[in-house]
């Protein structure tokens, strides 16, 4: 059994869910100009992942295992529902996003237009649905999946809000035409994940 | 003119406007699965079949969805053919859905499949919708297909599996460059990649960086 430590440190550095699964690109480069409007983004993504990650792990293991339905009753112990998954996991997670999306409205609006599109399409963020699905996959139970849904949504804040930083320098450099904009962003990326990989031998 | 708009539709996705390289949509999974050129292509096939159902079935019922809750019947539809897409795979190719992992599921998330949905198919009739999604599952796959050929003829000498360039370690020539095969080369690749592109079409420069 990993310790919690252990799940922990591998979301955040070796196993960073933006760097090394590519997953949650889309808004992971389209939110990156500016370091503000990163961060914001990066918060939300970690409250929802730690949010949904454990939620869908209990809907997991009470309901979609094979033999979970167990304890409603016992003839139903050989049922596997396991294949509704992809739909039961995305469900939640657009609910909460879009309870997430009422609150910031009400209660901080700067951030709600800041973020504009990119808060519905936090339900399309593949990170948070890749969270869930390596969740099961590596069999975690309720808290090990929290502590997993937390740092691994640090993890991708954390990218996030370095790859702004350095976009934001990269305004006053002399980028080739072809390069401009995504083309650059692209081989940053790319140079961020060569980094985040030397951290992969210590753990 | 009809017929010159679905050929535009379904042909302008793949250099004009590609999904990946213009409209930056769904390049989470464009970099995991293209490690080799088997699981790249199945992940084309089945992007390709995902986002022309979706559009079909969107575009359907475009006029009966109240547009509150537009997304989440969008995404019902898509995770339903997401999921017949996995068994699918499960059943016929084990291997291969074996080694995409988690990433069979992750095209639900895939912001083509939605964006096209969102974007095209509320608004327009089932046939073109259909062409549409197919045409952006062609761009992505253009993309995709490139990058995996790179990726696995220079990280292990060889394209589906078949070794064409003989390594050294089994007595070749060819030094396999091992960085090719891990998630940087990917990222450098695109971009590299999306430089070539907007030399050739140079219209689709950004301005602003």
């Amino acid at each position: 059994m990993e310790s919690y430590l252990d799940i922990c440190l591998k979301a955040i550095f070796s196993e960073n869910l933006a760097l090394s699964f590519f997953l949650g690109m889309c808004t992971f480069l389209a939110v990156s100009k500016n370091v503000k409007t990163a961060l914001g983004l990066g918060g939300a993504v970690i409250v929802v992942m730690a949010i949904t990650i454990p939620t869908n792990n209990l809907i997991f293991v009470f309901f979609l295992k094979k033999g979970a339905l167990a304890w409603i009753n016992s003839d139903l112990k050989n049922v596997d529902l396991s294949f509704l998954g992809l739909i039961s996991y995305i469900g939640v997670i657009a609910a909460i996003v879009q309870i997430l999306e009422m609150a910031l409205d009400k209660y901080l609006p700067t951030l709600y237009n800041e973020l504009g599109i990119f808060l519905p399409l936090i339900t399309v963020n593949c990170a948070i649905l890749g969270g869930s699905l390596f969740m099961v996959e590596r069999n975690y139970d309720v808290v090990q999946s929290l502590v997993y849904g937390l740092s691994a949504g640090f993890g991708w804040a954390l990218a996030i809000a370095a790859l702004a930083g350095i976009r934001e320098k990269l305004k006053y450099s002399n980028v080739p035409d072809g390069l401009k904009g995504l083309g650059i962003t692209f081989i940053t990326v790319g140079l961020m994940a060569l980094a985040f990989m030397s951290f992969g031998g210590m753990f | 003119m009809a017929k010159q708009k679905s050929k535009d539709v379904l042909l302008g996705p793949i250099a004009d406007s590609n999904p990946i390289a213009l409209q930056v949509l769904g390049i989470c999974s464009a970099l995991a699965v293209t490690v080799n050129m088997n699981t790249a292509l199945t992940m084309c096939v089945a992007v390709i079949a995902v986002t022309a159902c979706s559009n079909l079935c969107v575009s359907l019922v475009r006029t009966f969805i109240p547009s509150s809750i537009r997304i989440i019947v969008q995404m019902t539809i898509i995770a339903s053919l997401v999921i017949v897409v996995d068994q699918l795979l499960k059943a016929y190719a084990f291997d291969v859905s074996k080694s995409m992992s988690v990433f069979v599921g992750l095209i639900i998330t895939n912001c083509i499949v939605m964006g096209r949905a969102e974007a095209f198919a509320m608004k327009n009739k089932p046939s073109i919708s259909f062409l549409d999604g197919i045409g952006n599952g062609l761009g992505y796959s253009a993309v995709l297909l490139v990058v995996g050929f790179f990726r696995e003829l220079f990280g292990k000498g060889s394209l589906f599996g078949v070794e064409l360039l003989e390594p050294i370690s089994k007595g070749g020539w060819y030094s396999p460059n091992g960085m090719m095969l891990l998630p940087p080369s990917a990222f450098f690749l695109i971009g590299l990649l999306i430089w070539a592109l907007r030399t050739w079409k140079p219209a689709q420069v950004e301005t602003e960086g």
